[in-house]
């Protein structure tokens, strides 16, 4: 929003904010007009940020106690653990809020794709997005190598063996990787300083994701543009500053019951077994977050194919912009992709139960189905509902929408025929 | 802001929340800063038990406690006479050689070999006072007790919490 014009009062503040428009900065976050039907949905970009901020600050607290080598790394976390003043508080911040981080981040997914918010003109606010949810893959991979466990050590093995089925230098990319010929000290020293430098982009890259948005604004449950700015809109301080501060501080109750009751639940107990290279744990699963992708792969009876179709499976989102061919963005109006986008909740959440279970007997097949649900839905399902879906009438305007006297969208539409 | 100045249920509200606010984010930081104090580790080291049974008069050990290093002097009578000599008045620091030891254990003279001025560690039996410690850093001189007498740094050296747990054995800490 470049025409923002903004004066200092003071005449300190103006001197400074000739020199550094920061005072402006701060003036446009404040201003900055918000669809004023915001739902509770919209506040997991703020918890979001408060995710990201909690790993770092709690993340450089570990790394002032935590010692990145094979022979060390694992009492140096139980270390952490027993004996740094409320290291066991920090330490479980950090690795519960790696899951809350990708619980938000996963609901703020799905708010684009039931709201169409990745949808022209917002398609760079979106991949921006994707590459964020990337680099939080990466980062949280490789600081679940870092306690140096039994499921860290067989993790990174798996995961770095995936690279092994690309043809021809597979297996020197592989070896390059580790830095040995095996999982081994050179690669969970590199792992530490690459996890150390992840969130640093993902923050860069969140300041492009929320200067992206701030060009056309946000979307909204109606999914239409702004017509009024005063009537459609208020400004985020204080209306939304608010909500998200109340959003989020029920986000901190929840992730706070984990922290304190159970810390270690979403986490595997063979975990707290040293790394040893010599014995493979029965069943070993990564953290729940990554599992649908772990359903696809192993869906795959062929190494590459494996590896191809986990990969295809996130790198289909970059395109989703254009593969979604209706022009509607809020699925309250799109009766045909509304369902579709309910099945695919759906079968993502079977695609991770399955992920999570043995390769064998139904749950392969289960996985098989799930996956080429999953690919079926970005590729045919979306493009093709696109032209044939006959989408209920959109309101005239976000404040009709909000005024028709109910909370409840699919009346609010009604009436809208009725005018 | 209305005319009167009445307290209004909203005021006691906008107080309370600022206080419970004040309180959780206080409760939530304490963490983030006690986690640099020494850790239950470091503390656990902070006793050091020392033999003292093969040092002669006029000779003294360094031992290494809470990573800085301590001296045990064991001091002859007559080094003993010659810290006790000294006026009070001449002192930096002024303060007695009998406060320095314990009690009928005079010849032991136990310290912390850290210079008061910047940390540095003393040279022993160096310096214009016999028997006592220059510190190289900075030029600081100190007595046979252990006392400043010359140079920039402050006070006197350290004197840590120590005990005879037998004749030959001192426990630091």
């Amino acid at each position: 929003m470049s025409d923002h014009e903004y004066q200092p009062t003071s005449k300190a503040g103006k001197w400074f904010n000739d020199r550094l428009p920061l005072l402006s900065l701060v003036s446009h976050l404040k201003d900055y007009p918000t669809p004023k039907n915001l739902n509770y949905w919209w506040t997991f970009g703020g918890i979001l940020t408060f995710c990201l901020l909690t790993q770092i600050i709690t993340g450089i607290v570990l790394a002032m106690h935590y010692v990145a080598h094979a022979d060390l790394a694992f009492g140096s976390v139980e270390h952490i653990m027993r004996d740094v003043n409320y290291g066991w508080l920090i330490r479980y911040i950090h690795s519960n809020g790696a899951s809350m981080f990708f619980l938000a981040v996963y609901i703020h997914i799905f708010r684009s794709l039931f709201y169409g918010s990745y949808k022209s003109p917002r398609e760079i606010i979106w991949i921006i997005g994707i590459l964020i949810y990337l680099l939080m893959m990466a980062a949280a991979f490789m600081g679940y190598v870092l306690p140096w466990g039994q499921m860290s050590f067989w993790g990174a093995t798996v995961i770095t063996n995936l690279f092994s089925a690309i043809p021809l230098v597979g297996e020197s990319i592989t070896t390059w990787l580790w830095g040995a010929y095996s999982v081994d000290n050179p690669t969970l020293n590199r792992f530490f300083s690459l996890h150390y430098l992840i969130p640093f982009l993902i923050l860069g890259l969140v300041v492009l994701h929320i200067w992206a948005l701030h060009v056309p604004g946000n979307n909204n449950p109606v999914g239409i543009d702004i017509q009024k700015p005063s009537k459609d809109t208020v400004p985020f301080h204080p209306y939304i500053t608010i909500k998200d501060i109340f959003a989020l501080l029920v986000f901190m109750i929840i992730f706070a019951g984990f922290v304190f009751f159970a810390p270690n639940v979403l986490g595997h107990s063979d975990n707290y077994i040293p790394a040893n290279p010599m014995v493979t744990p029965a069943h070993i699963v990564p953290e729940w977050y990554l599992l649908p992708f772990y359903a696809i792969l192993r869906s795959v009876p062929d190494k590459l194919g494996g590896v191809i179709l986990m990969f295809s499976a996130i790198f289909i989102l970059f395109i989703l912009p254009w593969l979604d061919t209706s022009k509607v963005r809020s699925a309250v109006f799109r009766p045909i992709y509304r369902q579709f986008f309910w099945i695919l909740v759906l079968d993502i959440l079977v695609l991770g139960y399955v992920g999570a279970m043995p390769a064998e007997g139904i749950y392969l097949v289960l996985a098989r189905v799930g996956t080429i649900y999953y690919f079926l839905h970005f590729l045919v399902i979306l493009p093709v509902v696109g032209y044939l879906e006959k989408t209920d009438p959109l309101p005239i305007n976000i404040s009709d929408a909000v005024m028709s006297g109910s909370s409840n969208l699919s009346i609010a539409k009604k009436d809208e025929k009725k005018v | 802001m209305a005319k009167n100045k009445k307290t209004t249920r909203r005021d006691f509200l906008y107080t309370a929340t600022y206080t419970i606010g004040a309180v959780g984010l206080g409760a939530t930081i304490w963490p983030f800063i006690d986690q640099m104090n020494p850790d239950k580790s470091v503390q656990a080291l902070a006793t050091t038990e020392v033999d003292v049974s093969t040092v002669e008069p006029g000779n003294s050990i360094t031992v290494l406690w809470r990573g800085k290093p301590v001296f045990l002097k064991r001091r002859t009578q007559e080094e003993i006479n010659e810290a006790r000599a000294v006026n009070l008045k001449e002192l930096k620091d002024p303060q007695k050689d009998e406060e320095r030891v314990k009690e009928g254990k005079d010849e032991w003279l136990v310290m912390l070999g850290v210079c008061t001025h910047l940390g540095c560690v003393p040279l022993s039996n160096k310096g214009d006072y016999k028997g006592g410690w220059f510190c190289p850093c900075h030029g600081s001189h100190y007595d046979v007790s252990g006392r400043i007498r010359k140079g920039p740094a402050p006070v006197n050296m350290e004197i840590p919490k120590y005990e005879f747990v037998d004749n030959n054995t001192i426990k630091i800490g």
